[in-house]
């Protein structure tokens, strides 16, 4: 069963639109990027998932329903702009809110602490909200998320604020929680984090879906006939390299219609020439999603 | 457990515990305590010695010579207005006054003091008067009737049933008070509540909890268990000043008695008072809801809170007014008119009492209100829920309210 499945869904504010018959879907333990530049409609996008906002047109459905308490539960979600109770306890917060996902007061203290044990946060179990830095209230935030065990996880800009250790620390639960077989779905503009973490992606700009689909396969279909190459020695002519361009610590060469990769990779061994790098040039997601959103607008 | 039931739980506890909250119940039943207590240590202690005041006096219509001491006032004859003047400024009398010789026709007596004052002290007057009264009667009738000329009624009034029986409520002052007092705190917790409330949804929408709790829980539960956990704590703190109430005037008609033996609660006060807390609350609950909806701030929100949180003090304005005009019909339009409904109400059972249809229109329009503005609250909630920054025009408003 899909874990989400949004089908044509549009959503207007006064005279803009925000989403535009948008469609995808989101399996069972997949890492699902949304991506699209500021004010794309991710967010808008995931309140209609989240029930917050009620879609104009099309509809929403979580693990084959629409949005319930029942399904509520087996959902965790980390908003963009992040909030808690500023007065209460760290552990008090945590508690109450996981209370609202239908987990016993007991059981939460306990998940708590293991949860704040695990991200070295247990010396401020006591602490109000309003001690924390930043980041550390982040931490506590992604506690909340998933303290109920939810089958799916909507995270809208996760790492925005985090220092690197926290990032490759959520990094870490993230993928140990892909790997448990649950759906996630990262929205960010910070396209480096998609390319390391997702599987497949939506790509949307002005509330259109503009990339969808596997992220190798997409970068694939953007993957130009060229290879990136450092070898020690004189390069000479190569047979089916058409230019070539020098980079900092590395060359470029562009091949005809007619070449492959291989083909260059067996000419320079059957040359003998040693071979520090050889890399069939990918453009980054950064680069797809520039080209994309560009070509667009 | 149910979610709605978690919320109130949470909100109910968190309401609780506010020191504000703790402060404003515990210091009505204190302060009243502390007031018996003081009274007591003051009581045990010997009555201060009223000093004797004397008075100079020039007669000079002739034939007031007697009855020269009028309770702690004490009169000393002068041949001469110069010898009592020489005698004011030595300090041997207070002041003096001088009885003209033309006294009995044009009743106009002089008197002459140091001090500067805004009117003559009524004991003062009195005790001259006596002293006129009782010199220009002596002789002539009875002590007992100069006494009576002196004093001539002591007003005792007793209010009958409909029936020609002793009323159980004999009205004046001593039933007013209570009321008047409960009526001022009732207005301040409903006060209270709607500020915790805009401030709790003003919170929850500026620190963008709202997304966090709305992807667990419904609106509508969200807004039922706040209303109904806040509802619950105030209604705790009315109930704790209610219930302190009885105990409390038993122990100040037993320790001070007198005018506190003489207060009485006005039937159906207690019942009256937990009805109109409740459905007060409700109103002023679905009015906080709205205005929390649309306030993109927590200070706007409680700026916007304040003009209704202002009108409930209206009738406490004219309460005064109240006392000289039982039966003004602005009375019937601030009992029927929602906003203050409770208060007005509360301050009528104590002076004048009300008429059934009265409180029967009063409850009506006040239940019929609330369900009107529970609905459009859930209408905002749910249209401004997200907003945050600026607030929408009124107009906007509206139009949105319309469409739903």
């Amino acid at each position: 069963m899909l874990a989400v499945e949004v089908n044509h869904v549009v959503k207007s504010f006064a005279d803009k639109v925000a989403v535009d018959n948008l469609s995808f879907s989101v399996a069972q333990g997949e890492m699902f990027g949304l991506i699209g530049p500021n004010g794309a409609g991710k967010t808008t996008t995931i309140r209609m998932m989240m029930d917050i906002l009620k879609p104009d047109s099309g509809d929403v459905t979580i693990f084959g329903e629409k949005l319930n308490e029942a399904t509520k539960n087996k959902l965790g979600y980390l908003p963009e702009e992040r909030g808690l109770y500023k007065k209460l306890k760290v552990i008090d917060s945590i508690v109450y809110l996981a209370s609202l996902k239908d987990i016993d007061r007991h059981s939460a203290a306990e998940r708590a602490n293991e949860l704040l044990n695990q991200t070295g946060m247990m010396a401020s179990k006591d602490k109000k909200i309003e001690e924390l830095s930043r980041g550390m209230g982040q931490i506590i935030q992604f506690i909340v998320t998933i303290i109920h065990d939810p089958q799916l996880l909507v995270l809208d800009e996760p790492f925005a604020g985090l220092d690197p250790v926290n990032t490759e620390l959520l990094k870490g639960m993230l993928a140990d929680l892909r790997n448990q077989g649950k759906a996630v779905i990262l929205s960010t503009h910070q396209m480096n984090q998609v390319e390391e973490l997702c599987d497949r992606i939506l790509m949307i700009n002005k509330g259109q879906g503009i990339l969808y689909g596997d992220l190798g396969e997409i970068k694939s279909r953007y993957r130009g006939n060229s290879v990136l190459l450092d070898v020690e020695g004189e390069l000479g002519g190569i047979p089916g390299v058409t230019g070539e361009r020098v980079h900092k610590g590395y060359t470029e060469l562009i091949l005809d219609s007619k070449t492959v990769p291989q083909q260059v990779l067996s000419h320079l061994i059957n040359r003998g020439m040693v071979i520090n790098r050889f890399e069939v040039a990918t453009p980054s997601l950064n680069e797809i999603f520039l080209k994309e959103v560009g070509r667009k607008s | 457990m149910n979610k709605t039931l978690l919320i109130f739980r949470h909100e109910f506890l968190h309401a609780i515990k506010r020191k504000g909250f703790i402060i404003l119940t515990i210091i009505v039943p204190v302060l009243a305590l502390i007031g018996i207590g003081v009274f007591q240590l003051v009581s045990n202690d010997e009555p201060p010695l009223v000093e004797t005041v004397t008075i100079g006096y020039v007669d000079e219509a002739g034939g007031f010579d007697q009855y020269t001491t009028q309770g702690y006032i004490e009169l000393v004859r002068f041949d001469m207005p110069s010898d009592a003047t020489a005698a004011l400024i030595n300090g041997d009398v207070a002041e003096y006054f001088v009885i003209p010789s033309g006294y009995l026709s044009a009743g106009i007596i002089n008197r002459y003091t140091l001090e500067r004052q805004l009117e003559t002290p009524p004991a003062i007057t009195t005790g001259i008067k006596n002293f006129l009264t009782s010199n220009m009667l002596a002789d002539k009738v009875p002590p007992e009737t100069v006494y009576r000329i002196e004093a001539p009624l002591e007003l005792v009034t007793t209010r009958l049933t409909e029936t020609g029986e002793i009323a159980t409520e004999q009205g004046g002052y001593g039933n007013v008070i209570i009321p008047a007092m409960f009526s001022l705190l009732l207005a301040l917790s409903l006060q209270a509540s709607t500020v915790y409330l805009v401030q709790g949804l003003g919170d929850e929408k500026e620190s963008r909890l709202i997304e966090v709790l709305l992807s667990s829980v419904s609106p509508r539960q969200l807004l039922t268990g706040k209303v109904l956990g806040l509802g619950a704590a105030g209604l705790v703190q009315v109930v704790v000043w209610l219930a302190s109430l009885p105990l409390l005037l038993n122990l100040a008609s037993s320790t001070i008695g007198g005018f506190f033996g003489t207060i009485q609660l006005p039937a159906n006060f207690l019942v009256l008072g937990i009805v109109y807390f409740l459905l007060g609350y409700s109103l002023f609950a679905a009015l906080s809801a709205g205005v929390g909806a649309i306030s993109p701030s927590v200070r706007e929100g409680q700026q916007l809170s304040m003009i209704y949180a202002m009108l409930v003090y209206v009738p406490l304005w004219f309460a005064s007014f109240l006392f000289i005009f039982p039966d003004s019909p602005i009375w019937t339009v601030l009992t029927i008119l929602p906003i203050t409904a409770p208060i007005a109400v509360m301050l009528r059972l104590g002076v004048t009492g009300l008429a059934a249809w009265e409180l029967a229109a009063s409850l009506t329009v006040l239940v019929l209100s609330i369900i009107l503005v529970m609905f459009l609250a859930i209408r905002a909630f749910r249209v401004y829920l997200l907003m945050y920054g600026k607030r929408p025009a009124w107009g906007e408003i509206i139009r949105n309210l319309r469409s739903g």
